[in-house]
C-alpha cells in the first residue's frame, strides 16, 4: 500500500514534474480568474440595463453556460475548431472556455449581487448630479461586491479546481505533470502527490468559505 | 461550393450525423443513468452526514468535517483519475463508470453536506427546546419541526451545486465512459469529421438545458424574503 501510493523514492523522481505542474496552475488560475470576473461584471453590466430585448438574450446566454459542462465547451474548441481552418493551442482553448463558462457564473453573481442594492441608492446618487456610470462605479458596484463576496469566493475556489481540465488538452498544468510522472513511473505516488498539493492549497478557502456560508444560511432566515 | 456549404458540410454533416446517431444515444442514455445514481446516491449520503452531525459526537464531527473538507478542495477529475488509475495498485480495479459514479457522489455529497448542515443550524435553539419540552424525542423534533423548514431554506443552493456536479459526468470520458462525450469524441476520429461532436453539445443541451430553467424557476419560487 505504502509501496504504491507513498513511495519516497518516487516522490524524489516525480517531484520536480508536480513542481512545474504546480506552478503552471498557479499562473494558469491567475489568468482564468481574472478572465472569468472580467467576463461576468460585462454580463452583469449590460444585464443592469432592464431592457427586454438585453435582458432577455443574456439571460439565455447565461441559461446555456451554466447547462453546457466546461468539458464539452473545451473539446469543442479544440477538437472541433481546427475543422474550420482555426487551430487554437489547448491553453488558448482554456482561456476562452473559461471566459464563456465561468463568466457566466460570475455574472450570475454580480447580478445578484447588483439586485441586491436598493434602487433608492441609485436615484439617491443620480439626483446628487452622478451619471449613471458614475452611481454604477462608485455607489452600486461596492456594495454589490461586498454583499455577493461569500459566492465570489466560492465561484474561485470552482474555477480553480476547473483548471484541472486542462490535462483534457495537453496544458502542462498539475494533473497533467503528475499523469505524465505516473506514466513514466508506472506507479500512482506522483497523482496522490498532486491530490495532496490541492488540498493543502485549497483547504483554507474551503474553511474559510465554510464558516461564510454557515452566517450567511443562518442569518437569512 | 460557397464557404457556407462547407461549414454545413463539415459541422453538420446529415449522412455523419444520422450514421452516429444511435451511439449519441446511446451516450445520453449512459449520461442519463450517471447522472441520477450521483444525485440520488450523493445527495442521500450528503443528508445522511449531515444527521449524524446533528448528534454532536465530538470526533465523529472531525471526521465529518474532514472527509467533506477533502472532496470540497479535490478537483473532481483528480478523484476520478485517482480511483481509476490508482486504485488498481491497491486492489479493486474499479470501471471507468463506477469511478466517475462513485466520484462525483463524494463530491455531491460533500457539497450537500455543508448545505444541509447549514439548513440545520439555521433553525433556532428555541425551536429545539420547544418541541423537546412538549415531549417530542429527538428524532421526531429533527424530522417533524428542523428539517422540514431547513428543506426549505436548502432548496436553492442545493439545485445549483448538484447541477453543476452532475455536469460532471463529461469527465467520465477521461476514464473511457462510453456516455455523450465519449461517443462524441470516437466517432468524431472514426469519421474525422466534427458533426458527432455537434450533436453530442447538442444533446447536452437538451438533457441539462431544461433543468437549468427549471432550477432558475425553483430558486425564485423559494427565494429568500428579505
Amino acid at each position: 500500500m505504502i509501496e504504491a501510493f507513498f513511495n519516497i523514492e518516487i516522490m524524489k523522481a516525480a517531484w520536480p514534474i508536480v513542481l512545474t505542474g504546480l506552478w503552471n496552475t498557479i499562473l494558469l488560475s491567475l489568468i482564468v480568474v481574472p478572465l472569468g470576473l472580467l467576463g461576468g461584471l460585462i454580463l452583469a453590466l449590460l444585464a443592469s440595463i432592464r431592457h427586454p430585448l438585453v435582458r432577455w438574450p443574456l439571460m439565455a446566454w447565461v441559461d446555456f453556460f451554466r447547462a453546457f459542462p466546461p468539458l464539452v465547451l473545451l473539446v469543442l474548441l479544440f477538437a472541433g475548431l481546427p475543422f474550420a481552418g482555426l487551430e487554437l493551442g489547448g491553453f488558448a482553448c482554456v482561456a476562452i472556455a473559461f471566459f464563456l463558462n465561468t463568466g457566466s457564473y460570475y455574472g450570475e453573481i454580480f447580478r445578484a449581487g447588483i439586485d441586491s442594492v436598493p434602487a433608492g441608492q441609485v436615484e439617491a446618487a443620480r439626483s446628487t448630479g452622478l451619471t449613471r456610470m458614475q452611481a454604477m462605479r462608485y455607489v452600486v458596484l461596492p456594495q454589490a461586491v461586498r454583499n455577493v463576496m461569500p459566492d465570489l469566493l466560492s465561484n474561485t475556489l470552482e474555477v480553480v479546481k476547473l483548471t484541472s481540465l486542462g490535462s483534457v488538452v495537453a496544458v502542462p498544468e498539475l494533473l497533467y505533470e503528475a499523469r505524465q510522472a505516473q506514466s513514466i513511473t508506472y506507479n500512482p505516488t506522483p497523482i496522490v502527490m498532486a491530490a495532496v498539493i490541492y488540498f493543502l492549497l485549497l483547504w483554507p478557502l474551503v474553511r474559510l468559505l465554510s464558516r461564510l456560508e454557515n452566517r450567511a444560511l443562518a442569518g437569512r432566515r | 461550393m460557397s464557404g457556407w456549404d462547407k461549414f454545413v458540410e463539415t459541422f453538420f454533416n446529415a449522412k455523419v450525423m444520422w450514421k452516429y446517431l444511435p451511439d449519441i444515444l446511446s451516450g445520453m442514455v449512459v449520461t442519463i443513468e450517471l447522472a441520477l445514481l450521483i444525485v440520488v446516491t450523493g445527495l442521500a449520503a450528503g443528508l445522511a452526514l449531515a444527521l449524524l452531525r446533528s448528534l454532536a459526537i465530538r470526533p465523529l464531527n472531525w471526521l465529518i468535517i474532514f472527509v467533506v473538507d477533502l472532496f470540497r478542495s479535490l478537483p473532481p477529475l483528480v478523484i476520478i483519475v485517482l480511483m481509476y488509475f490508482g486504485l488498481p495498485y491497491a486492489g479493486p480495479a474499479p470501471s471507468g463508470f463506477v469511478s466517475t459514479w462513485l466520484s462525483l457522489a463524494f463530491v455531491l455529497m460533500a457539497f450537500s453536506e455543508e448545505i444541509f448542515w447549514a439548513g440545520i443550524t439555521s433553525i433556532p435553539k428555541g425551536q429545539w427546546e420547544a418541541s423537546r419540552s412538549t415531549g417530542l424525542s429527538f428524532g421526531q423534533t429533527l424530522f417533524n419541526v428542523v428539517l422540514p423548514q431547513a428543506f426549505r431554506l436548502t432548496i436553492p443552493p442545493l439545485t445549483n451545486r448538484t447541477i453543476a456536479i452532475t455536469k460532471g459526468t463529461a469527465l467520465g470520458t477521461v476514464v473511457a465512459v462510453t456516455e455523450i462525450l465519449g461517443q462524441a469524441s470516437s466517432a468524431m476520429s472514426n469519421s474525422y469529421n466534427p458533426s458527432p461532436l455537434m450533436m453530442g453539445a447538442a444533446a447536452y443541451v437538451v438533457l441539462f438545458l431544461p433543468v437549468v430553467v427549471a432550477a432558475r424557476w425553483i430558486e425564485t419560487k423559494f427565494a429568500w424574503k428579505r
